[in-house]
């Protein structure tokens, strides 16, 4: 055990943990930000998705002691504040993404990392930034839907 | 067979018949709502109209509970509506449509409302389950009247206080209207509540032209909360001081734990506490395994992966699938079953006489259910209860599953309903709460058991595989005369074929054509079989509406046409399936698919029409296949009757998911298991479909008079057979054997 600094939505937290812990099970158990889900432990699946220093990874399988220094962001730190949402989360209400719901977290990550870097994404460009994510509930025509509404908010929002 | 494996007991049986049934246009569990049953809760802080539903229950015992808000309905006198969602929410967005339909009676605005989940309590709100598409048509007049009571109450208040007839009162926006005058609900909240409670029979229920609220889109209720990120699901359950549970099981279904390394578990990092559980040995409540708790979830798997058992297989599976491969393979070659179950005029003469006949082999492999959310459940042995917090899709009736496992009588067992993060099935059983159950009932403090992937692909209830071989004919006219089908299936007990495995005699084509046989095997299987996402259908309709088209393809006919002409006449046959409304929507999916116009070369089209759980649903598929067999699915047109729409959005949502599972499951799905073992243990071996291969889906429906009912799971059924059909048409290759990866097809 060691306790580790890891600095995440902006703020400065600290961890008492194996460092070899994924930093899925960090941000679960430890630190109480249950937004990141469990899906297959394998980077399979999507649903663990954070951004470390604005790329995805998947945190079920980085080890905590990988992304120390770097600036997390989860589900619980997208939205601006309680009041301003992320586009994305926006559009995704106004489609009615969620069926269950349990992958959307990582799907809105893999998201928010691609409209970081490309504001306009075509629908190829959405597929291969969405591939890594699974939805059991067969949402995909509506992610894709919603990412485009949200490029136009965010179009709007910067003119 | 081992009759301690035996996977149903009466209560799961009747679960079964619930769920597969496509017959009951009505309610199958239909609550009977009479005046003394329908109770007002008062006495909430502040005043208010509390409406609650006690079904089965005296009024002198209901009066006991009059402090407790458990109910459908409440109007604070700030003029706050809530309303409590009585059912599972697992992605199928009841806990929109469910508060949806009792707003509509009650003429609320729907942006007044907030709507909580309701406790469990099966003696106050009836049926808690989700499964079969049920919950829609088994409490739409329950809620529809829960909505009009609370509605008529606050009418006559309102008449009241104006000293006019209440047939003057009309009511809209949440508010009680006189003319130009009007009173909110939340004013009328306090003198509603001390009316009495008119006769539910009584009341007027809304014709379809007054809705309102119905059949618009709606965002999920929840919505917000997912995006967020917001602890909902049964996996995010916190609780101070909770450790973490995992829970192993043999491999191989039914093995017993001979030895563990306990000690060497115990001294691991943050393990707390390491036991071996016996169970009852029933796969749906507690087989036996080894407990770890830990302080985390990382260390109590890391714990699991240093554990070792010694386990006893004697009673173990040994199910082989390719063994039962090759027996299918023997049995193919004769003509009929063990068990003729219909036999209607003479096939077999019928076969001899016809211009055209057609024979085929059908395979189709078990499947998982694979939700995203692992099997969990927190559970806590406190202050005499033991209380659960289930992601189930059966939270009322778990509470008997838990008492049978656990041995605690029901009314000291408490369960919570969580989102569900994916039922398509899985949940309607609840195995891992009786683990959870077991596991704290040895603990003192709260655990919540967490399975891994690998354990959810490997101790599944999974979708049963099948054969069927199957001879059809058509006249000199083309006309279908003959069709027998050899359906070799699975049986657990030696008698009743496995959850999925039986093919019901009115099953379509049975009443539609005139020489027709069906006959059935059954082979001895181990592996726990259960309800998947339109249990049965999901899996017959592609082989019954692939071998139509086989039919139709060989008569030189139009498939459109010939399944009309099978169809016949518009008559409600056995079972449930209307031929009027079947034709119906064959005719809408191949209007707006744009049927018989011409395609581009390796692009086809291909129809199926399917009936289950009370819903008409015709697809049409347009894909292209390349020559080195990568398929692309360019469009699904689906067209649908299951009466009035209760949330557009979420009914789309539904038929959208169901194309594209549908489309995934029959591309890439299968779980094989050797020496009792399933093969297939994560999402590699598991292809879930991803976002680039997604088909467009467009969604119809023609909202007929008929009953509502749910669209989770007929949507599905035509998928398969309508793109096997397409494949047919692109180019001439007849798919019998699923998925589709087996005969060399992948997603483009």
């Amino acid at each position: 055990m060691s306790t580790l600094s890891l600095r995440i939505n902006g703020k400065s937290l600290s961890a008492d943990v194996d460092p070899n812990t994924p930093l899925l099970w960090v941000l679960r158990d430890s630190l109480g930000l249950v937004g990141t889900k469990f899906g297959c432990g394998m980077a399979l699946c999507g649903a663990c998705t954070v951004l470390a220093d604005g790329e995805p990874i998947r945190a079920c399988s980085v080890p905590v002691s990988g992304v120390a220094g770097k600036n997390i962001t989860t589900i619980e730190g997208l939205a601006k504040s309680e009041t301003q949402l992320h586009p994305l989360q926006e559009a995704w209400i106004e489609h009615d993404v969620p069926q269950c719901g349990y992958c959307q977290a990582g799907q809105l990550m893999s998201a928010s990392a691609l409209l970081a870097k490309n504001p306009q994404p075509s629908d190829a460009d959405i597929d291969a930034a969405m591939a890594g994510n699974l939805c059991r509930c067969g949402t995909y025509q509506r992610i894709r839907a919603a990412i485009h509404t949200a490029a136009g908010k965010l179009a709007k929002r910067k003119a | 067979m081992n009759a301690h494996l035996e996977l149903a007991d009466d209560d799961l049986r009747a679960l079964m018949r619930d769920i597969e049934g496509g017959a009951p246009a009505l309610p199958v569990r239909a609550i009977k709502i009479d005046r003394r049953h329908f109770l007002k809760l008062t006495g909430l802080a502040g005043g208010g109209l509390t409406l609650g539903f006690f079904v089965g229950m005296e009024p002198a015992h209901a009066a006991a509970a009059d402090f407790v808000p458990n109910a459908f309905l409440r109007i604070s006198s700030k003029g706050a509506i809530t309303i409590l969602n009585k059912g599972p929410e697992i992605g199928q967005g009841i806990k929109t449509a469910f508060p949806l339909i009792i707003a509509e009676e009650l003429d609320a605005n729907w942006s007044d409302v907030v709507v909580e989940q309701a406790p469990v309590n099966p003696t106050v709100y009836g049926n808690q389950s989700a499964g079969g598409s049920r919950s829609i048509p088994s409490s739409w007049d329950q809620l529809r009247k829960a909505g009009a009571i609370a509605r008529a109450m606050l009418v006559s208040a309102a008449a009241a206080q104006w000293k006019v007839p209440v047939e003057q009162c009309t009511t809209r926006d949440s508010a009680v209207w006189n003319g130009k005058r009007k009173l909110a609900y939340g004013a009328l909240a306090t003198k509603a509540a001390g009316l009495p409670v008119p006769d539910a029979a009584t009341v007027k229920l809304k014709e379809r032209g007054e809705y309102r609220l119905l059949g618009k889109s709606y965002t999920g209720v929840d919505n917000r909360k997912v995006v967020t990120g917001a602890p909902l699901f049964g996996i995010d359950q916190k609780l101070p001081g909770l450790k973490i549970a995992v829970y192993e099981k043999c491999p191989a279904t039914g093995g017993k734990v001979r030895s563990a390394n306990l000690e060497e578990i115990k001294k691991l990092p943050g393990v707390r506490d390491a036991f071996v559980i016996e169970g009852n040995g029933k796969p749906t409540e507690v087989m036996p395994g080894v407990a770890i708790i830990a302080d985390t979830t990382w260390a109590a798997f890391e714990a699991r992966k240093q554990l070792k058992v010694d386990w006893d297989e004697t009673a173990a599976s040994k199910d082989s699938w390719s063994g039962i491969v090759k027996r299918a393979a023997e049995l193919r070659k004769q003509p009929g079953g063990e068990t003729v179950t219909v036999n209607t005029g003479s096939a077999a003469e019928a076969l001899k006489g016809a211009a055209r006949t057609v024979e085929g082999f059908y395979t189709y492999p078990f499947v998982s259910h694979s939700p995203l959310e692992p099997q969990n459940c927190t559970a806590w042995n406190h202050d005499g209860i033991l209380e659960l917090w289930s992601p189930t899709q059966t939270a009322d009736r778990s509470l008997a599953t838990l008492s049978s496992a656990l041995g605690l009588p029901v009314e000291k067992i408490k369960v919570n309903q969580t989102r569900v993060g994916g039922g398509f099935g899985r949940r309607l059983m609840n195995d891992y709460a009786c683990e959870a159950g077991a596991i704290a009932q040895r603990y003192a403090g709260p655990v919540k058991l967490t399975w891994t992937r690998e354990q959810d692909m490997t101790h599944d209830f999974y979708r049963v595989g099948g054969f069927h071989s199957l001879a059809g004919g058509v006249d000199a006219a083309g006309k279908l005369v003959a069709w027998r089908n050899h359906f070799i299936s699975f049986s657990t007990d030696g008698k009743n074929p496995v959850s999925g495995g039986n093919l019901p005699a009115e099953e379509f084509p049975a009443q539609n054509v005139v020489n027709y046989q069906l006959s059935q095997t059954l082979l001895p299987l181990i592996t726990p079989c259960g309800p998947w996402r339109a249990p049965r259908s999901c899996s017959v309709a592609w082989v019954i509406q692939s071998f139509m088209h086989e039919l139709s393809a060989a008569a030189g006919r139009d498939h459109r046409d010939f399944l009309l002409e099978v169809m016949g006449e518009p008559r409600l046959l056995q079972g449930g399936l209307n031929t009027g409304r079947a034709a119906d929507v064959i005719k809408l999916a191949t209007e707006k698919a744009g049927w018989g116009r011409k395609l581009p070369d390796g692009h086809g089209m291909g129809l199926a029409f399917h009936f289950s759980h009370a819903g008409h649903i015709a697809e049409v598929a347009e894909v292209s296949v390349d020559a080195g067999r990568r398929i692309r699915v360019h469009r699904v047109v689906v067209a649908s009757d299951i009466g009035p729409i209760v949330n557009m959005s979420g009914a789309n949502n539904q038929c959208e998911g169901a194309v594209i599972d549908g489309f995934s499951t029959m591309l890439g799905l299968e779980i094989t298991m050797e020496n009792g073992r399933v093969e297939q243990s994560n999402f590699h071996q598991c292809p879930i479909l991803r976002i680039a291969s997604q088909p467009k889906v467009e969604v119809h429906f023609l909202q007929s008079d008929n009953p509502p009912t749910g669209v989770g799971e007929p949507a599905l059924p035509p998928v398969a057979p309508a793109i096997c059909n397409a494949i047919y048409a692109a180019i001439g290759h007849r798919v019998r054997t699923l998925p589709l990866a087996k005969e060399g097809f992948s997603a483009a």
